[in-house]
């Protein structure tokens, strides 16, 4: 066990259910802060819904979670988020009908202030303001490889675009731990080789990375450590490498075939 | 030719403030899908309120034009606290029950409010007049006023206002982002609540300059006069496309266009049988046709997925 003071976030058994589904059962994992935590396991292993309690968009029913000092057994969506969590979605959920770069100028939302009075008078503050988030909107872009497209509505990117569209947006919150989901689904290999790159840039800047992911090459690759999810438990945790010995994750993913 | 140029003079000032109310039906459906049937309610309190102060203004001897801009503020500032206190009380406990329930009860609200506005103001009609002269304009046989003029230029700038509000502020990025898709809008730190809270004041504030308006215009308020026009700005939201701002504009003008024309010539067209007053029925012709021939509205895109 590491020391938990490094930790950005740590889930103490938390509990999720549906009805007579139970989805999470105590689920207990730290994440150090600067570090690429992968989480992985079958279809249906309670990962995606792992994200939705942290982000807020589930109440937990069991357990509790600390994120950066605070501890959370029910919270809501912007409150996290201004707490320094920002994720992307499995299904890509973006601004559609808005441009890439309104899309991410939405994401500054928290970090700015201009109300309607300001809006309305556009005052020497809120036209500062404006400009600054129009700025940084452009540099966050082009930090993700979208040099062109900003005028482009989103509906009208690649998905291979959508996908970054969708991380720029989330690193405009300024997060402190940025939650992915399936970030290279339905991307081709010269994508996710760039999207490695992205992520690993990403960290380097100080931004701790939670990934879901299936493509084992690319969390093999990229995370520091992995835990493993199957029917709501985390069966496995550890370095890639061990994770991938470990015969209770074999059996999970390879179920009869295994041995 | 006449009556022609004086009927879409009309058309026009009627349906700037059909454009106004539209405009706060539209923008609720939007963010909510709730058609916010107490809007129309919003606008009558909105020109009671203006009265009051008015008249409690000039008896204070203000001079007119600060009498008159004050009164419109304090209609202003009272219609948003009240679509703010709609919202909170009425819609938000209700804001994950099915469909119906909010509807029923925006219809609930009307009743209430209407009510509520007889038991202060009474049945009588009151006469709602400027304190200085409106002159009247001869253009090409028609005849204008200064009042009809500034209704059609007031809405404009307010119209163009809005729509820059909407698209090149933090606070419209912020509600285009909810009307899209709230889950993701919250995560970006959105708060959803105050979100919807802030569309409901504006589209209130818009109903009290809409209430002032259609006030002025023809001289007189009613604790009843909400609800038919709350029913012809709701139709043209409809025939612009509920949930799209310039939908809610043109569907505004056009329906006032249509209305005005058709009650200009409904006696000619029916040899006398039918007069002026049946100008009505336009409206809901307008209603019916649209809902059965292009149920999205004039520029309405294909139906949201929550319609």
């Amino acid at each position: 066990m590491t020391n938990v003071s490094d930790a950005l976030l740590t889930l103490d058994k938390v509990g999720k259910r549906f009805g007579g589904l139970t989805a999470l059962t105590d689920v207990s994992l730290h994440i150090k802060r600067g570090e690429i935590y992968g989480l992985i396991g079958p279809n249906g292993a309670g990962k995606t819904t792992l994200f939705n309690v942290v982000t807020g968009l589930y109440q937990l029913d069991s357990g509790a979670f600390d994120f950066a000092g605070q501890r959370y057994t029910q919270s809501k969506p912007h409150l996290l988020a201004q707490a320094g969590i920002a994720r992307t979605f499995q299904n890509i959920r973006l601004f559609s009908n808005m441009t890439a770069l309104e899309n991410v100028m939405v994401g500054r939302h928290l970090r700015t202030s201009t109300g309607i009075w300001g809006a309305l008078t556009r005052n020497a503050t809120a036209r500062a303001e404006e400009r600054h988030i129009v700025q940084r909107a452009r540099e966050l872009l082009d930090y993700v490889g979208i040099t062109t497209a900003h005028q482009t509505l989103a509906k009208h990117l690649s998905y291979g675009e959508q996908r970054r569209l969708e991380i720029a947006r989330a690193l405009a919150t300024e997060p402190k731990l940025l939650a992915l989901d399936e970030p290279a689904a339905g991307m081709n290999a010269t994508e996710t080789v760039a999207l490695k790159a992205l992520l690993q840039k990403v960290r380097a800047d100080g931004i701790t990375v939670l990934l879901i992911e299936h493509d084992v090459k690319l969390i093999m690759g990229l995370c520091d450590r992995v835990a493993v999810l199957d029917y709501g438990k985390k069966i496995a945790e550890g370095v890639p490498e061990e994770v991938r010995r470990d015969p209770a994750v074999i059996a999970a993913y390879l179920g009869g075939e295994a041995t | 030719m006449d009556i022609f140029f004086q009927q879409i003079i009309n058309g026009l000032v009627q349906g700037s403030v059909y454009a106004l109310v539209a405009l706060g039906y539209t923008m609720v459906y939007g963010i909510l899908g709730l058609i916010n049937f107490a809007h129309g309610e919003v606008v009558m309190i909105g020109a009671m309120i203006a009265l009051a102060v008015l008249q409690a203004l000039l008896a204070a001897a203000f001079s007119p034009v600060l009498a008159v801009l004050i009164s419109l503020m304090m209609a202003m500032a009272v219609c948003m606290a009240l679509g703010y206190s709609i919202e909170r009380i009425a819609y938000r406990p209700l804001r994950n029950a099915p469909r119906l329930a909010p509807l029923i009860t925006a219809i609930g609200v009307s009743i209430v409010l209407q009510n509520l506005a007889m038991m202060i103001w009474g049945r009588e009609y009151h006469a709602f007049t400027l304190p200085f002269n409106s002159v009247s304009h001869q253009i090409g046989g028609a005849i204008v006023n200064d009042v009809q003029i500034g209704i059609v230029v007031v809405a404009l700038i307010i119209m163009a206002g809005l729509l820059w509000l909407v698209h090149h502020s933090r606070m419209g990025r912020a509600m285009r982002a909810v009307a899209e898709n709230p889950a993701a809008a919250t995560l970006m730190g959105v708060d959803i609540n105050r979100v919807i809270s802030n569309t409901f004041m504006l589209g209130s504030a818009l109903a009290a300059i809409a209430g002032f308006m259609v006030s002025v215009n023809y001289g007189i308020v009613h604790y009843y006069m909400g609800f038919m026009l709350g029913l012809k700005a709701f139709t043209a939201a409809v025939l612009g496309g509920i949930g799209n701002l310039r939908g809610a504009m043109l569907g505004g003008v056009l329906l006032g266009l249509i209305e005005s024309l058709g009650a200009g010539y409904i006696g000619d067209l029916t040899g006398g049988f039918l007069g002026s007053h049946y100008q009505d029925v336009f409206a809901f012709f307008v209603l019916i046709a649209v809902l059965v021939f292009r149920p999205s509205g004039l520029l309405g895109e294909k139906l949201a997925e929550r319609a």
